[in-house]
């Protein structure tokens, strides 16, 4: 355990800085030694190693920017998903207006969507229906798929710790002008977060990732 | 989520192996797939799996050469894809089966888009992130992007070759119930499985484009017949017509009510007279002088009579006083009717109208003399009446019609073409070969 200056501190496994870009991060991942950290306080408490990423060929990475709603953003952390058909990432992205967005790849079909705070009683993803529809601030949604997921992996800063979890269930809802909103089963109520998909060209990124021949 | 730290990150899936025949097996799209179709050998592998687990062998493959090699660069809208992913999905109606290629294109910043290919005809097909909107009460009408989109056919799609990779779970002998609209030179599909519905937008690409987009070194065959969102290549001109109709037929219509409103349609001479065969034909009348007035205008004849079962001609001069110069007009006017065994008759009238061309304002007077009829005839009586600078009708049909018959014409090659695409759908005319009964 150190004794961790404002903004930075040192990974209680190899003694790495440790610096968090986002003051409300609860979790990190040690650069150095792959130590997952979770956040209690002013202390760091070590819960794991994160493996090796089975990749996903996303462009995306951390420290990479980006716009979005004239905002904007820089990637602090990554959750990785996989389901039935693939594999997935939600990018944590720490806002210039000091909140939190998840820019979302699955299938290299980016979306943004922010988590939206009393959303009324939400139900849980198992109990919906595809097709079925909801209206959250004032925007109305449908049910397009309900999918249990599993982590397969964590990086960078997050708002909430992934070490206790396995699998767990969420809904995907749409509408007809390309908004979206997910219903993430993992915790209980379950959380909502709504946004929209987004086109490559109009997330202005920059940091990307590179790839060879491309 | 446990492993050794500093495992080194692959940038490709490299010197990976079919487990089915043992071919080597690149993949492009790192992670994204699905799915993945041996080149060699056609099994199909789970492309999530590290060791490509087999989801499906082929055992007898028919072979489909792809227009498009995969591995094929291209640059389209700017943006640089590579062909990973090629199959043939066919439909069955009335037991022929037609079949389309897909191309599965992949940019590791864009993700996928495809291509299809049905006959020559190519379309290149986005995924859509949203639904259209089907509220609509015609449930054969969906609206996307603000245009208007029809039914044109529903069928079971079913995947009867596979090669490379796709995004999706792809097996040959799968079937999807897919439903088209179109909107040309748009294509909405929806992909129905038993889990999800999936929309897609094509847009009707001219084969030369696509050639030029992939360097491919031959020319790709040219499109046969019309299809479902082939532009309609004479709806510019259809249009175009239609609206220089539209401007004559209003410019014809404002002549027309100009003319109506310009026309004085001044009654100039009106008199009644008698026709006393008694007395003789010979007798010729000559009337009081009148004026007819204004600029040099038409002038229009009215002569009714009192004719039944008889006829009588007129000769009539209209003669200008201080020149003597005359119009000589000769009109016959008979009426008859009785009746015979299909009931009454008629025929001829008892009164006749006539014209006269540009005529000069002045002072002029009629000479009229009757003659002839049936042998016991006896008074006929008539009026003559003449109205100058009267409206001209005609004109206006005779425009009318010849402003109508090219416009028709032309319009014609647009509606054949609109015939031939909509023969091909479920909604063909019933007279069709084509019509299809494959709803549910």
């Amino acid at each position: 355990m150190t004794t961790p200056a404002t903004g930075t501190t040192a990974c209680p496994n190899c003694g790495a800085a440790i610096r968090f870009v986002w003051a409300q991060a609860v979790q990190t991942t040690c650069d150095f030694c792959k130590s997952v950290l979770v956040r209690h306080g002013l202390d760091l408490e070590r819960v794991g190693t994160q493996a090796e990423f089975p990749q996903t060929g996303s462009p995306i990475q951390l420290g990479a920017e980006g716009e979005w709603r004239q905002r904007n953003f820089v990637v602090v952390g990554r959750v990785s998903y996989q389901w039935q058909h693939g594999r997935w990432n939600e990018w944590h992205c720490r806002v210039s207006d000091g909140t939190s967005a998840w820019l979302s790849d699955a299938q290299l079909e980016y979306a943004m969507t922010a988590p939206l705070a009393e959303p009324g009683e939400l139900p849980i993803p198992q109990s919906m229906q595809v097709g079925a529809r909801y209206e959250w601030g004032g925007v109305r949604y449908e049910v397009a798929n309900i999918t249990p997921a599993v982590y397969i992996g964590t990086e960078g800063e997050l708002p909430f710790t992934t070490s206790d979890k396995l699998e767990y269930w969420f809904a995907d809802l749409q509408n007809i002008d390309g908004k979206l909103a997910t219903v993430d089963g993992s915790e209980t109520p379950p959380l909502l977060y709504v946004g929209e998909y987004v086109d490559f060209h109009d997330l202005k990124l920059k940091g990307l990732r590179e790839f060879d021949g491309w | 989520m446990v492993a050794a730290a500093g495992s080194p990150v692959r940038t490709r899936a490299a010197g990976l192996n079919c487990p089915s025949c043992g071919a080597s097996i690149s993949l492009v799209t790192a992670g994204w797939s699905a799915t993945v179709a041996c080149v060699t050998c056609g099994a199909v592998l789970d492309a999530q799996d590290p060791n490509l687990r087999i989801l499906q062998e082929q055992e007898q493959r028919i072979l489909v050469q792809p227009r498009i090699p995969l591995g094929t660069r291209g640059t389209w809208k700017g943006v640089p894809w590579e062909v990973v992913g090629f199959q043939q999905v066919t439909i069955t109606v009335d037991e022929v089966p037609y079949s389309w290629r897909e191309y599965v294109c992949f940019n590791p910043y864009h993700g996928f888009f495809y291509l299809t290919e049905y006959e020559g005809h190519w379309n290149v097909v986005e995924k859509l992130r949203r639904r259209p909107d089907d509220r609509q009460a015609d449930s054969s009408r969906l609206t996307f992007n603000g245009l208007a989109f029809r039914h044109f056919q529903s069928a079971n799609a079913v995947t009867t070759f596979a090669l490379g990779e796709f995004p999706w779970e792809v097996n040959v002998g799968d079937a999807v119930r897919a439903h088209d609209f179109v909107s040309p030179p748009y294509l909405l599909s929806a992909e129905v499985t038993e889990h999800e519905t999936t929309w897609s937008l094509g847009t009707y690409a001219d084969p030369k484009a696509i050639a030029k987009a992939f360097s491919l070194g031959s020319e790709l065959r040219s499109p046969v017949g019309v299809f479902a969102n082939q532009p309609n290549p004479h709806v510019q001109s259809a249009r175009a017509i239609k609206r220089t109709f539209g401007f004559l037929m209003l410019a014809l219509l404002v002549m027309f009510g100009l003319n109506m409103a310009m026309s004085s349609n001044e009654v100039v001479f009106d008199k009644q007279f008698q026709f006393d065969r008694a007395q003789g034909d010979t007798l010729a009348l000559v009337t009081d002088p009148f004026d007819i007035n204004g600029r040099v205008s038409n002038v229009a004849f009215s002569i009714q009579t009192n004719l039944n079962n008889d006829w009588a001609f007129f000769n009539i001069a209209l003669i200008e006083e201080t020149t003597g110069q005359a119009i000589d007009v000769g009109r016959q006017v008979s009426y008859y009717s009785g009746t015979d065994s299909d009931g009454s008759w008629s025929e001829g009238s008892r009164s006749d109208n006539f014209k006269l061309g540009a005529v000069a304002p002045g002072q002029y007077f009629l000479r009229i003399a009757p003659e002839g009829g049936e042998v016991n005839g006896g008074v006929v009586n008539y009026a003559v009446r003449i109205r100058r600078d009267v409206p001209s009708y005609t004109f206006y049909i005779l425009a009318f019609f010849a402003l109508l018959v090219p416009a028709v014409i032309s319009w014609a090659p647009s509606a054949s073409f609109e015939q031939r695409r909509w023969a091909e759908s479920d909604h063909a005319p019933v007279s069709s070969s084509s019509a299809n009964d494959d709803d549910e």
